[in-house]
């Protein structure tokens, strides 16, 4: 398949923009999503079974040489015979091969993503073999032009019945129909004879069984039953990372397979394949050719990407990311889309020729939760990222723009000042409205979104300023013995802690405002309470005098204070609305560096 | 108990009165709530962007500032989730480090998860009325389990009523720097928000996260819906959301 991942960008935006593709992809959140639920809610424990099957795959990768060696010799006692390619070529080569030396001129093809991997049939055609494809998504991408699939269990999931109804009138010649049963049928009526006519079957496999030497296929349609019991060679192609120890494991593994791909407790067909025709069997091919592909598993067994081979090829990560959801598969411009191709794409083709994938995902972890297997998606994607840091391989503006940032959040002071003249210019910028509709390099976020303006001050700035405005030095002595922001006496009095004070001026400005707009002026603001005793050594706030806590409303008195004499406000309004009324009474007057602050809340 | 408060970049910058906010519900649990001076960032956007030193140094620093109190909460789960999820393996191969980062993460909180399960609170200072519609984000859906915390506490609120959109727990496209990189596919994740949060008929769009509010934001302000408020949990609850 050709490579075009460092395009992902520019297909995704376009593909956004295709409403044909955005009415096919909806059917995913339709289709799968929904139905994966319902399944995973029907079985029970799923979690538990998650666990068990990531188990497994982690025991068959800590052991792969001796699995696949084991695996080998049971096949090769069954009858079957075992190939190795190291590479995508060698495996064609292996397989053409194959093909060369049977005669063969038509080869049936169920479903088989490593075959997309290593280009099987671009391979097979060129040595004169002809390739049905007979999955039917398949085989609608085989008669448009070889289109790609874009999705690596439902691989037509771009189109819609419509789009299917033009193809098959265009190219079969028959009556347009949009009803996909009679579509189906239609492309089945075509393929039987296929089936009857190949010389090769070709498979992949979902598993592969060491204890057995056998092959596992899960079809819904039949064709892969077809393909792997009717013509006279029957090809399995596989990664090597498929294998499980044995059948029971494998069994498990069914369990989780169909659940995550498309909400099927069990798929139509579940073929196990031991071994070619014998003696007194009357199905069957004659010969059993099983490839083993590494094109690149071994060297992910070795490195950080370990947990991918883990991959049962479910697709439930694509079909949860939001990201595969809006933009399809075919933006990421490979074999494998979505959150597993984020991670795949560049292990195989190499990081430079899969900048973009990586970093194509917003972490949001969908795909690492519903992963049947436990792969931590987000986790290897961050990895990938590390590894583009190291190599150079991020742009001189990311690379420069972080680590400007990130030295200056490394220096509180130059930060603090670097973001007061921030906040201060974007406010600026947001004017009356408070939204920033352009914004220098970043037009990523602008050009489709508003950029909500700051508030003008930065939280820590308004901290201090208060700190420095309204607290006189002895701020230590606040609140000795009790109340339920007390602290131990011999307790430091650091600087967070006086910020703390500010703080709380800034979120209960009635004592400061009073002073501001006079304490008579508004008739509803709660008059001065009468401090509980243990309260009076609390400073007074320099400008109106009263004790700071004094007009704390009474849902922010100390449960002890409130049994405690009582407190003249206490009784009065509702706290909140005591808090309103200050705080209106504030925004009338600028006198005060209190008021004139911006008030804690954002305003909208 | 001992509190300190992680601003958070965004609050800091942003949005101060979400951070007011947090230390008022905070100061109504009971708490002794401290803002250590010196803080900046929790390392996130260098994390996630393959920036494992950059993330390590603030790491540290954030580590040095926070270690030394009872519990630290952030009203933020992304933030909260990269102390809590993140920086022990941020230090896997210094093994004092890490067992300090350990000791910070399992002391971490994100705020709603805070005041739910560490402070059990009766009540809630907030008065606002009206229909709001709650946004998952992802991080501390995800990462630290909050999903049922801000709901509870909204609950507690007499004149709220919570309708609960389409794909509440759907990504909103923020996604830190993919919000700049992949700007169309961001956009088109934070129009899907919007119209799920908007065929709810809410007066509120309420969240966890200033990243995702600023983002819906953002996007609703541009479709021209300049009347649905978007608001951070901490606002409604501590009631200065009107």
């Amino acid at each position: 398949m050709e490579l075009r991942s460092n395009e992902f960008k520019p297909r995704a935006a376009a593909n956004l923009l295709d409403e044909k593709l955005q009415r096919g992809l909806g059917l995913i959140k339709v289709k799968a999503v929904v139905n994966r639920a319902s399944a995973v809610a029907e079985f029970g424990d799923f979690e538990s079974l998650r666990e068990v099957g990531k188990d497994i795959r982690d025991r068959a990768l800590a052991d792969l040489d001796l699995y696949l060696e084991r695996f080998e010799r049971e096949a090769t006692a069954r009858g079957a015979v075992v190939h190795w390619a190291e590479n995508a070529s060698e495996a064609c080569r292996i397989i053409v091969q194959i093909a060369r030396d049977n005669g063969v001129k038509k080869a049936a093809k169920s479903k088989s993503m490593v075959s997309e991997e290593i280009g099987l049939n671009d391979a097979l055609i060129e040595a004169g073999v002809e390739v049905i494809e007979t999955d039917l998504g398949e085989y609608i991408l085989q008669i448009n032009d070889a289109e790609p699939p874009s999705h690596i269990v439902m691989p037509v999931i771009h189109k819609t019945a419509e789009d299917v109804a033009d193809l098959f009138h265009e190219k079969h010649g028959t009556p347009r129909k949009t009803d996909p049963a009679a579509l189906t049928r239609e492309a089945r009526e075509i393929l039987r004879p296929q089936f009857l006519s190949a010389d090769m079957g070709i498979s992949g496999a979902n598993f592969i069984v060491a204890e057995t030497g056998s092959t596992l296929i899960v079809t819904n349609e039949g064709n892969g039953r077809l393909c792997t019991t009717l013509p006279r060679l029957h090809v399995a192609l596989t990664g090597i990372e498929k294998v499980v120890q044995t059948l029971e494991d494998a069994s498990v593994l069914l369990r989780l397979l169909p659940r995550s791909a498309t909400g099927q407790a069990i798929t139509n067909y579940v073929s196990v394949h031991t071994g070619p025709k014998r003696l007194e069997e009357s199905d069957g091919p004659q010969q059993f050719h099983i490839v083993l592909v590494d094109n690149g598993r071994s060297k992910l067994l070795a490195g950080d990407m370990r947990e991918m081979l883990r991959c049962i090829r479910c697709g439930a990560c694509m079909n949860h990311c939001p990201v595969y959801q809006a933009v399809g598969g075919h933006a990421y411009g490979w074999v494998y889309p979505g959150p597993m191709g984020n991670i795949l794409t560049p292990s195989y083709v190499g990081l430079e020729n899969a900048v973009a994938l990586p970093n194509a995902a917003t972490m949001c972890n969908q795909c690492g939760v519903v992963c049947p297997v436990k792969i931590p998606l987000p986790d290897l994607m961050r990895k990938l990222r590390e590894e583009q840091m190291a190599r150079g391989l991020k742009p001189w503006a990311e690379r420069l723009g972080l680590a400007l940032w990130g030295w200056a959040a490394q220096q509180p002071a130059l930060y603090a000042l670097g973001t007061r003249i921030a906040v201060r210019v974007m406010k600026w910028m947001g004017g009356s409205e408070k939204l920033i509709h352009r914004l220098p390099f970043v037009s990523g976020w602008t050009d489709g979104r508003d950029f909500p303006a700051p508030e003008g001050q930065t939280f820590r700035e308004l901290c201090r300023a208060r700190r420095t405005n309204e607290l006189p030095p002895a701020a230590g002595g606040r609140e000795p013995g009790g109340g339920r922001d007390a602290r131990p006496e011999s307790q430091p009095q650091n600087s967070a802690a006086k910020v703390t004070i500010d703080a709380h001026i800034a979120a209960h400005p009635t004592a400061c405002s009073r002073s501001a707009t006079g304490s008579r002026k508004n008739a509803s603001a709660p008059a001065p309470r009468r401090s509980p005793a243990r309260w009076r050594s609390c400073p007074p706030c320099r400008r109106c005098r009263a004790p700071w806590r004094a007009t704390w409303s009474r849902t922010t008195c100390p449960p002890a204070a409130s049994s405690g004499p009582a407190c003249a406000s206490s009784t009065g309004s509702a706290p909140a609305s005591a808090w309103k009324t200050a705080r209106r009474a504030a925004t009338t007057s600028s006198a005060s560096p209190a008021v004139s602050a911006p008030s804690p809340k954002p305003a909208r | 108990m001992r509190v300190a408060l992680f601003v958070t970049c965004l609050a800091d910058l942003m949005r101060p009165g979400v951070a007011f906010a947090a230390l008022r519900l905070l100061e109504h649990g009971g708490c002794t709530v401290e803002v250590p001076d010196t803080q900046t960032c929790c390392g996130q956007p260098a994390y996630n962007s393959g920036d494992r030193a950059t993330a390590m140094a603030l790491a540290k620093k954030v580590i040095g500032e926070f270690e030394g109190f009872d519990y630290v909460v952030a009203p933020s789960g992304s933030c909260g989730g990269m102390i809590r999820a993140h920086y022990p393996e941020l230090f896997r191969d210094d093994p004092a480090l890490q067992k300090r980062a350990e000791a910070l993460a399992a002391r971490t909180y994100e705020l709603t998860d805070f005041l739910v399960n560490i402070l059990k609170l009766d009540g809630v200072p907030g008065d606002f009325a009206g229909t709001v519609t709650y946004h998952d984000s992802c991080s501390g859906l995800r990462e630290l389990g909050v999903k049922a915390q801000p709901r509870a506490l909204l609950a507690k609120l007499p004149g709220v009523k919570l309708v609960e959109m389409d794909e509440a727990e759907t990504c909103c496209g923020f996604g830190g720097t993919f919000s700049l990189k992949f700007g169309e596919v961001s956009t088109q994740l934070a129009d899907n928000k919007c119209g799920n949060a908007c065929a709810t008929g809410a007066d509120a769009i309420v969240g966890g996260d200033l990243g995702c509010l600023l983002n819906i934001e953002g996007r609703l302000r541009r479709r021209g819906d300049m009347k649905t408020k978007v608001l951070h949990i901490a606002e409604v609850l501590a009631g200065r959301s009107d």
